[in-house]
């Protein structure tokens, strides 16, 4: 039994992991120095979570895959000339503030929002993906909000594997604790699922993908509703960068066999 | 005035595990900074009792529960119908938990379903001038938050590792049962079992006291100009048996075994430490051939001694991160000290 999905993608951006991020504060509270100039990702678990969702519409015929993303639109549209050339989708954009210091509670009202409008949703086909944290606010919880404000009570975090199965239900394996995966089988849609690192590499840029997801990209950035995330009831004492910098020993004229004693005797301690 | 409730659930044995305790202490903590405070246990499980009973002389005053074999499950459906139903029992303000894989699934949409809010991966808990503030990191532990809330209900998840756990005795507790009618829409997920590497395979112990971390340095050529991959399994798998360590891999390391290379093929994304992996807690660490600079070293953010191999001595990876930094080639080392362990 093949099901025609409608997976909707929960997805941000975030700086660029290699680049510096240092704290400001700024009159709506924390926020990166020079956040606006420093390049944007797609957010890597999202980013996992698209490329299964891609994957999954793939081999289930006449699915179909949306992007659900909150940022500031400008940022968006960098990071869309990438990600609009990895995998097809429809993205739909809200525009607003993609911090890691904003409220997973007001992010999740916004994208339950937004998925909500989707035009034709059904529910009884619905998948919701997305990262299972951010890098940004790395909290874990916003997709089981919007989970929630959609009356999904399927849910499902860490997740490396979806199967499903020819009676149309899913089996999915989560990550928990000590390297380990739960096994659980859901009756199938209406799920969602919160994306580790899934077991699919990044689809190379494809600019045939590109030029028909651009088709859409640019007119849902035109009309992204502006999204105002404003942090009721939350306020931040302080946000630092770690000061602990170690007085690092530098060992550099010790035999191997010296050092390996040293070690043992320390890891003995 | 704060009720505060330490939400919980039990081991497939009955029993409560460490972080379970750890969240008992935080809270503890806070209940006797909080003036006229109260502090509450809910516990969810299959049968509760003899986990009550085993934190019986916590400073709570009364326990509750939600039990039968729908609950001895960890299902999100079900979990979050009966965390909702012990706290409206409660009539809790402020929820603390322990963030294992079951609760951290479940509590933000539980935060979510009573209209709450909820704060995940908290380090901190503390009072200042008669409010909470939780410590909590922010951009993959690269900058760290303390902040509080106006909200109630606010649900609290405490890191595992990130508390001493409370040292509350045994006794007997007496359970206020709290009913829950689940609906077959509850019970459209079923749990089918664990799937786990084997004994001998398995790699990542979370209550390891050493994290061994490996970097890509194990499979680049060597000193003979040749790459020694099968030796590095071996002294790398030797080491983890005979120091009885958990294993942490930097992404790069992990990405050439996900492309089909045959390069330590024991490792996997679940080894994964850093700023697209997991942040573990170990009393010491030991990194092998790791390079790079921020954000890569924010992997081991939470190790507490922490020393390195590496033949560069300006590794960006050790310098200013590491406690001892020891300029030599693994390979060597770590086969000497295996050699030392193994010898007792």
């Amino acid at each position: 039994m093949s099901t025609a999905y409608q997976i909707v993608v929960c997805g941000s951006i975030v700086p660029d992991p290699l680049q510096t991020l240092e704290p400001i504060a700024s009159p709506t509270g924390p926020a990166l120095k020079n956040e606006m100039m420093l390049p944007a990702v797609l957010d890597p678990w999202a980013g996992h979570a698209l490329y299964e969702a891609a994957n999954l519409a793939k081999n289930q015929p006449g699915s179909k895959v949306w992007l659900v993303s909150l940022g500031p639109k400008a940022k968006l549209q960098q990071v869309m000339m990438t990600v609009a050339q990895k995998v097809p989708f429809e993205l739909v954009a809200l525009d607003g503030s993609a911090s890691g210091f904003t409220d997973a509670t007001e992010t999740a009202a916004a994208l339950a929002d937004a998925i909500a409008a989707i035009p034709g949703l059904d529910k009884s086909r619905l998948l919701v993906f997305g990262g299972w944290e951010s890098a940004s606010r790395g909290a874990g919880a916003t997709m089981q909000m919007v989970g929630e404000r959609l009356g999904l009570v399927d849910q499902f975090q860490g997740v490396d594997q979806l199967t499903v199965n020819a009676d149309g239900s899913l089996e999915i394996l989560e990550r928990i604790e000590g390297g380990k995966h739960q096994v659980s089988k859901c009756a199938g849609a209406p799920a969602l699922l919160g994306w580790a690192t899934g077991n699919l590499p990044e689809p190379r840029n494809n600019p045939q993908v590109g030029m028909v997801n651009m088709r859409t990209v640019m007119p849902a950035l035109q009309k992204a509703k502006p999204t105002k995330l404003a942090g009721e009831g939350l306020s931040f004492a302080s946000v630092a960068l770690p000061k602990q910098l170690r007085e690092t020993q530098i060992v550099k004229d010790k035999s191997p066999d010296d050092i390996a004693k040293e070690i043992v005797e320390w890891i003995k301690k | 005035m704060e009720t505060i409730l330490v939400l919980a659930h039990t081991e497939t044995d009955g029993s409560l595990a460490k972080p379970v305790r750890e969240a008992l202490h935080a809270a503890a903590a806070l209940h006797k900074s909080l003036a006229g405070s109260k502090l509450l246990v809910g516990l969810i499980g299959e049968d509760v009792q003899a986990a009550a009973n085993s934190i019986a002389a916590s400073p709570a005053t009364k326990y509750f529960g939600v039990t039968g074999a729908d609950f001895s499950v960890s299902r999100y459906a079900t979990d979050a119908a009966a965390a909702e139903a012990i706290f409206k029992a409660a009539q809790a303000t402020v929820v603390v938990a322990p963030a294992t894989s079951r609760w951290a699934r479940v509590l933000p949409g539980v935060a979510q379903r009573l209209g709450g809010r909820a704060d995940t991966h908290v380090t901190g808990v503390a009072v200042a001038d008669g409010k909470i503030s939780v410590n909590r990191w922010y951009y993959r532990q690269r900058m760290e938050g303390v902040l509080t809330r106006t909200q109630r209900p606010w649900i609290i998840g405490v890191d595992p590792g990130s508390h001493t756990p409370c040292e509350c005795g045994a006794g007997a507790a007496s359970v206020e049962m709290v009913p829950v009618n689940l609906t077959e829409a509850n019970k459209r997920t079923t749990v089918v079992g664990i799937r786990e590497p084997k004994a001998d395979a398995q790699t990542i112990r979370p209550d390891a006291e050493l994290l061994f971390v490996t970097g890509a340095g194990w499979t680049k050529k060597q000193a003979d100009g040749q790459t020694h991959v099968p030796e590095a399994e071996k002294l790398i798998l030797g080491f983890l048996k005979q120091a009885r360590a958990s294993l942490g891999s930097s992404k790069s390391l992990v990405d050439l075994g996900g492309e089909g290379q045959a390069v330590l093929p024991f490792l996997s994304h679940l080894n994964q430490i850093g700023q697209t992996g997991a942040t573990p807690r170990h009393a010491k660490g030991l990194s092998t051939c790791c390079h790079g600079e921020e954000p890569h070293t924010v992997g081991w953010r939470f190790i507490g001694e922490r020393r390195a191999i590496s033949l560069d001595p300006n590794c960006g990876w050790a310098r200013g991160k590491a406690d001892v930094l020891y300029v030599a080639d693994a390979f060597a080392v770590v086969a000497k000290v295996n050699e030392l362990l193994a010898a007792g």
